[in-house]
């Protein structure tokens, strides 16, 4: 167990596009945005261009890892026989897929220590102001995009088809969420519609807790079915072959 | 003693038997062939007996315990097996792959001696993807073998090696068994199963359709041979089909044909001798189990697999 968990995040660090997309990707728009704005804090964002573009940095990082990278892995182990080949020895199939959770949760860590280090440093972001709501959301926004990300290996019968399918979950996803244009500037309609999407919600408790507001309960409710239903779905429906 | 029981093993898919009620055991010690054409069940059958399927009806026994029940999990410590379809990620490496495999295992085998004795050393910090496929067929055998087990399934061994490496590899798996390895081979090669198994059984459509050894079956399948030669003298045919095991005497040009069996072949040089005929072009030859597939089922591998 311990074994396939170091072994999964060799390969992953191997597999350098994962780590550019999520590490990479979310620091060099903050230091994009946060070199071309002035540091004011913007009247209808709540915050510093900067600290939006952190917290949709962070939104970004984790949507790419459960959206993309855990169904496109697992489906494609699938379709490789590897759940099949450890079924036949004395380590057992569903391992890998806590391996691969494991190895994506630390991802998503360093991805967000990142953002706030270099945000702090470099853009004067202040770190979380309530770490604790800020921890619990991180922990419902993952499980909620891991459940689904997980549902997607589920129906996807081959590795193409698990990116495929997760790419179509990622774009409108960003869109609800307000990665392309802020949530604040969305009509009404879709600001609501967004407040029920995974990373809607994720980003909307997120972006409270950084900067110091209690998440709302609708928002960690909404993850935390997203997280129930979605997992108990691919629970029900995961092929290990 | 026997390693393996399988008794009236059936599994359906969609309602349709893809095995049939098959039953067989396998020795401590032998090479055990599982024959047939593309189809015919024997996939299915292994991965009943390793316990990737649950069979619909029958009873599976390796090496004392059910595949699903109780043992599985200590059963799974004393096999191994090698996948007709499986493959790795293509960033691990040869050497990665066999030390990761190892780690599951109480007692496994060395993973520098097994890149060493199949043959993929200079390949041991190679990832997977840049293998080519024969040296990925090693690295499955060699992976199916890392556990040190006590039975060995390999399924379809040979597939995308090339005739030379093919013979190696018969070496390596005949060495797997003089260490005391029992092995059970899928197959739909005739040279392979003859060369290697100490007994072959023949599933076609879901059943066993013969069980025994190699020699056995040819014997069955009417063991004829067949002695060719060129008389240089010209020679009466009721000379030789009088002899004992003679059962035929034909020509074709100058060439004669004598089909028979037991030591037929002995009567006829002996009497050709006495005779003062000097013939050339002397072969005797025996029928292979690919003539006794064809004789045993009324098909040929070959044509099977077109379908």
């Amino acid at each position: 167990m311990i074994a396939l968990t170091l072994m999964e995040t060799r390969l992953m660090i191997r597999e350098k596009a994962a780590l550019l997309i999520v590490i990479l990707l979310p620091a060099a728009l903050l230091v994009g945005f946060g070199l071309s704005s002035d540091g004011t804090v913007d009247p209808k964002l709540g915050q510093t261009m900067a600290g939006f573009i952190a917290a949709i940095g962070l939104g970004i990082a984790l949507a790419v890892i459960g959206f993309t990278i855990v169904p496109a892995t697992l489906a494609t182990y699938r379709e490789r026989g590897m759940l099949r080949r450890l079924a036949v020895t004395p380590a057992r199939p569903h391992w890998l897929l806590v391996a691969q959770l494991v190895v994506n949760t630390a991802l998503a860590l360093v991805a967000t220590a990142v953002l706030l280090i270099l945000g702090r440093v470099g853009f004067g972001v202040p770190l979380p102001v309530s770490p604790g709501w800020f921890a619990l959301a991180f922990v419902l926004t993952l499980a909620a995009l891991f459940a689904i990300g997980l549902l997607i290996a589920a129906v996807a019968r081959t590795g193409k088809t698990g990116q495929g399918i997760g790419m179509a979950v990622f774009f409108p996803s960003m869109f609800f969420a307000g990665v392309y244009v802020p949530v604040e500037f969305l009509p009404r309609p879709l600001q609501v519609a967004g407040d029920f999407t995974p990373l809607g919600a994720g980003l909307h408790a997120l972006r409270d807790s950084w900067t110091g507001e209690t998440p709302t309960l609708l928002h960690l409710l909404v993850l935390s079915a997203w997280a129930v239903v979605a997992g108990t779905l691919a629970a029900r429906f995961f092929r290990w072959e | 003693m026997a390693i393996i029981e399988v008794t009236d093993l059936t599994k359906k898919y969609g309602g349709r038997p893809v095995v049939d009620g098959v039953s067989f055991h396998v020795d401590e010690g032998e090479i055990f062939g599982i024959l047939g054409p593309n189809g015919a069940g024997k996939t299915t059958t292994v991965e009943c007996v390793e316990g990737l399927r649950r069979p619909d009806a029958g009873h599976v026994r390796v090496l004392g315990a059910d595949p699903h029940g109780p043992g599985a999990a200590e059963l799974r410590q004393g096999i191994g097996v090698q996948l007709q379809r499986a493959e790795l990620p293509d960033h691990i490496t040869v050497r990665e792959a066999l030390g990761l495999y190892a780690s599951f295992y109480r007692g496994p085998a060395d993973p520098d001696e097994l890149v060493t004795r199949w043959g993929l050393a200079e390949k041991r910090d190679s990832r997977y993807s840049t293998l080519s496929g024969g040296q990925k067929q090693r690295l499955f055998i060699a992976l199916a073998l890392v556990g040190n087990p006590r039975v060995a399934f390999l399924d379809e061994l040979t597939t995308g090696l090339d005739p030379q490496a093919r013979r190696a590899t018969w070496r390596l798996v005949k060495d797997v068994r003089d260490a005391g390895v029992t092995v059970v081979l899928v197959s739909h090669f005739m040279d392979e199963v003859e060369e290697l198994c100490d007994r072959v059984a023949i599933l076609e459509r879901g059943r066993i359709t013969a069980l025994d050894t190699p020699s056995g079956l040819i014997e069955r399948a009417g063991g004829a041979q067949r002695l060719r030669f060129r008389p240089l003298a010209p020679l009466d045919d009721s000379l030789i089909s009088g002899l004992p095991g003679v059962t035929g005497v034909s020509r074709t040009g100058g060439q004669v044909e004598v089909t028979g069996n037991g030591d037929f072949a002995s009567e006829v040089t002996t009497a050709l001798a006495r005779n003062h005929i000097l013939v050339s072009d002397l072969r005797l030859e025996r029928a292979g189990l690919d003539e006794a597939y064809v004789t045993l089922t009324g098909s040929t591998l070959d044509t099977e697999d077109a379908k």
